[in-house]
């Protein structure tokens, strides 16, 4: 069969629309596949978080929460939004800006008896900055706390 | 009193870009040759008023005037020279008026290497840069004014982030922004061809050298900030998948379509509309990727309600440039015309496939990093998108293009065949598949990455030398002669694509065999990595200008032979109270050894992480390998002797 030049150009043009639409397939599904959630705190308490799966947390360190095992590289500490606390353990060393008492966000999953694994712990460059995601608990925990100063005492 | 000298600089700059981005246009549009004549000088006036508020602002960090709210944030009185020098570019308003420097800086060399050029063209194209500094003076002075007094004035100043305090901030800013600010040039002349309706092949060849030069600071600007991140933040890392790196890397994807697509508008008239809107896509880009990075709406999308004016003025100027530049596109694009007519399997239909990938790697990075904020903006809920969905998508996405980029240089322009051109390559493809198979097996161990990465390194490598042999081929007492008959330009593309094989191995090499420890060590301890000991003899405290440090020793021993010693070093910057990583690294060409300290522990023990980072200074070496390759394709005979005809006529008009 000859193909008209005005029919192959057709049919190319296609292909290309086709191996387009296959890449944007690929990218769309990688992006699903690969996107990290923020819980705070009190979703994990609550149970709202994925199971199995990979999440960030975000809050404050608790002070005096910070213990290591005699390894010296295995970290426990607590990660609060000031109405609910998750306890994590991490093995690696921890970034510079990591202190008791400052924001944090970490990146891991937790088992069923509530313990944070965490692979990755954020702390960002700056004294005074709060990572956004610390910065989100903490205010919906305020609010769920401002709500709540409505109730008798 | 000089401060206010700098603002007035940047008012009167600001009238004469008003000036530049509208008589110019105008007056090409009528014909009117004064008019058009007011874009040189004006050009020039621009650039002394900006270098003015530029000097002004500099003279401000230097003698440490803290009345100044800028330089009061941004410095302080420990702060070495040169970092208060850097400190210009170490915020939002200093980077502004850096890249209004830039711009100024591009608009003159433009001025003054446009002799050229029809009349008409010059003038549209040094308007358009003109009305790009318009905006950003604009910007400047509306709501961003790096001279703004501070009353009463500070005592001394908050510092300088000490991430910033390093050698890369002198440097890496003014790199990357003259990449970005050179793809206004680019940007100026398309603008200036849909305008003037002259999109031609003359177009393009005009174009290019601008867009190379742009290209290659890009390319060096990335490198470093790179390479900087890698020594600095003491993870081991050389690319984090950073919003603020992809903000650089999206320009990047896009120029390097734009460079190969003007190539082949040059030398075939095809791809006129698509090299038009990637020139404008590249610059859409870099405007995205300063605001992005310099706005601080990644802290946190809501930086912005402090001050609603600042993303309120981005947003607007954003959808000018880019809706205004892309409309005139769909208005002006269709009386383009269509180019020369191609086969299936060509020289055009690989270019042209290449940058399909180009592009829609770019859009898969835009998708990665402006996707979660606009979920937050939206109040929809935080996400984060990390390195595996890059990984998941460039996997693919550069597969097909680094193979192609072994077929295209050897296939013939219009009309190629497939039989020929597996013939022709099929040693080389002999030769990388072998590669791919054995070599990692003489390394340690194989895995389907490693094996493709190191297939189209070789490949690349194996395509190119064939590429080389048949273009020298024939008799050897002429060999001297024919290589230096071979253009310039084409040496640069070779240079630069080898340059991408060297990254792609650097890439594969470190990812497939890098190991890392992360250990607690008491002074004498011997850590074990990689076959190498590396033995911690303590540590001891120093004091830098503005920092304390703690400064660990390594002793680095390979079968009890010494090689190296290790100093990473734990800083504390006393202004801030921030503690800072410096890493201890032994760079080499085969194998990196980089230590890093954590934290002390009890007893005098620290945690210590050690890295052993295989090759992965190749992945720079590579990068600079696409710059040399673009410097050269810029050296060209042909860019040279135009101008040495410039002067001919110009000595002949004076003799005249």
């Amino acid at each position: 069969m000859v193909l008209k030049a005005r029919h192959k150009r057709f049919i190319l043009i296609a292909i290309g629309l086709i191996l387009i639409g296959l890449a944007a397939r690929l990218i769309l599904n990688a992006f699903q596949s690969n996107m990290v959630f923020f819980y705070t705190p009190t979703q994990v308490e609550k149970g709202e978080v994925p199971k199995g799966t990979g999440f960030r947390i975000g809050g404050l360190v608790v002070p005096g929460s910070l213990k290591r095992e005699d390894d010296g590289m295995t970290v426990h500490f607590v990660i609060t939004d000031t109405a609910k606390t998750v306890p994590v353990i991490y093995k690696g060393v921890l970034p510079d800006l990591f202190k008791e008492g400052k924001g944090v966000v970490a990146q891991g999953s937790v088992d069923a008896s509530g313990l944070f694994t965490a692979s990755e712990v954020l702390a960002k460059h700056d004294e005074n900055y709060m990572p956004p995601e610390a910065a989100e608990a903490l205010k919906r925990a305020k609010m769920q706390g401002t709500s709540s100063l409505v109730m008798p005492k | 009193m000089i401060p206010e000298i700098g603002h007035f600089a940047l008012i009167l700059a600001l009238l004469v870009a008003l000036i530049l981005g509208s008589f110019p246009i105008i007056g090409a549009a009528r014909g009117n040759a004064v008019w058009m004549g007011l874009a040189r000088p004006a050009a020039r006036v621009q650039f002394f008023l900006i270098a003015i508020a530029f000097l002004c602002l500099a003279y401000a960090f230097a003698s440490k005037d803290y009345s100044v709210s800028y330089v009061a944030a941004n410095s302080n009185s420990q702060l070495p020279l040169r970092f208060r020098i850097a400190a210009v570019w170490g915020g939002h308003e200093g980077s502004l008026l850096l890249w209004a420097m830039i711009l100024s800086i591009w608009t003159v060399a433009v001025s003054i290497f446009s002799k050229h050029l029809p009349d008409d063209m010059r003038a549209r194209i040094l308007g358009v840069m003109g009305l790009v500094s318009v905006g950003f003076l604009l910007f400047m002075l509306m709501v961003s004014n790096p001279f703004d007094r501070l009353i009463p004035a500070a005592m001394d100043g908050r510092d300088l982030n000490p991430l910033l305090q390093d050698p890369g901030m002198i440097f890496h800013p003014p790199m990357l922004y003259m990449g970005y600010v050179g793809f206004s040039v680019a940007f100026s002349f398309a603008i200036a061809a849909l305008l003037g309706g002259q999109l031609d092949s003359a177009w393009a060849r005009w174009s290019r050298p601008w867009t190379t030069m742009a290209w290659v600071f890009l390319t060096l600007g990335i490198m470093g900030g790179s390479n900087w991140a890698y020594y600095e933040l003491g993870w081991g890392g050389w690319w984090f998948w950073d919003a603020v790196e992809n903000a650089s890397f999206m320009p990047w994807l896009v120029g390097t379509a734009l460079i190969h697509s003007l190539a082949v508008t040059e030398k075939r008239g095809s791809f006129k509309a698509w090299t038009v809107l990637l020139a404008i896509g590249a610059f859409s880009l870099s405007l995205l990727g300063t605001f992005l990075v310099r706005s601080g709406v990644l802290t946190s999308v809501h930086a912005f309600a402090t001050d609603p004016r600042r993303g309120l003025f981005i947003l607007v100027f954003l959808v000018i440039v880019i809706g205004g530049s892309l409309a005139l596109f769909a208005w002006r694009a269709p009386t383009v015309g269509r180019g020369g007519k191609f086969g299936v399997v060509s020289r055009e239909s690989f270019l042209l496939a290449n940058n399909v990938l180009l592009a829609v790697a770019s859009m898969s990075v835009l998708l990665g990093t402006l996707y979660p904020l606009f979920l937050d903006a939206l109040g929809l809920g935080k996400i984060s998108v990390g390195p595996p969905y890059f990984d998941t998508v460039f996997v693919p996405l550069m597969t097909p293009a680094l193979f192609l980029m072994g077929v295209g240089p050897i296939a013939r322009w219009k009309n190629a065949t497939v039989p020929e051109l597996a013939l022709r390559l099929r040693w080389a493809f002999a030769v990388s598949v072998a590669t791919a198979l054995i070599l990692p097996l003489l390394l340690g161990h194989w895995t389907p990455m490693i094996g493709l990465g190191l297939f189209l390194a070789f490949w690349i490598f194996a395509a190119s030398a064939h590429l080389v042999r048949q273009r020298l081929s024939g008799d050897v007492a002429t060999l001297l002669s024919r290589a230096k008959a071979v253009p310039f330009a084409w040496w640069g593309m070779v240079i630069a694509h080898i340059g991408i094989a060297v990254f792609t191995l650097g890439v594969t090499v470190v990812k497939g065999f890098e190991s890392e420890i992360a250990v607690r060590m008491l002074p004498g301890d011997v850590a074990h990595l990689a076959g190498y000991e590396f033995k911690f003899e303590g540590v001891k405290d120093s004091v830098g200008p503005n920092y304390t440090a703690s400064r660990g020793q390594f002793r680095v021993s390979k079968n009890g032979e010494e090689r190296t010693m290790l100093f990473p070093e734990k800083r504390l910057y006393t202004v801030q109270n921030m503690p800072m990583t410096e890493a201890g690294i032994s760079p080499a060409l085969i194998n990196d050894l980089y230590t890093s300290l954590g934290e002390p522990l009890d007893g005098g023990a620290w945690s210590v992480h050690i890295y052993h980072k295989p090759m992965v200074e190749w992945i720079w070496a590579g990068a600079a390998l696409m710059a040399l390759g673009g410097l050269m394709a810029l050296s060209d005979r042909r860019y040279r002797l135009r101008r040495k005809k410039l002067t001919d006529q110009k000595i002949l008009k004076a003799t005249r």
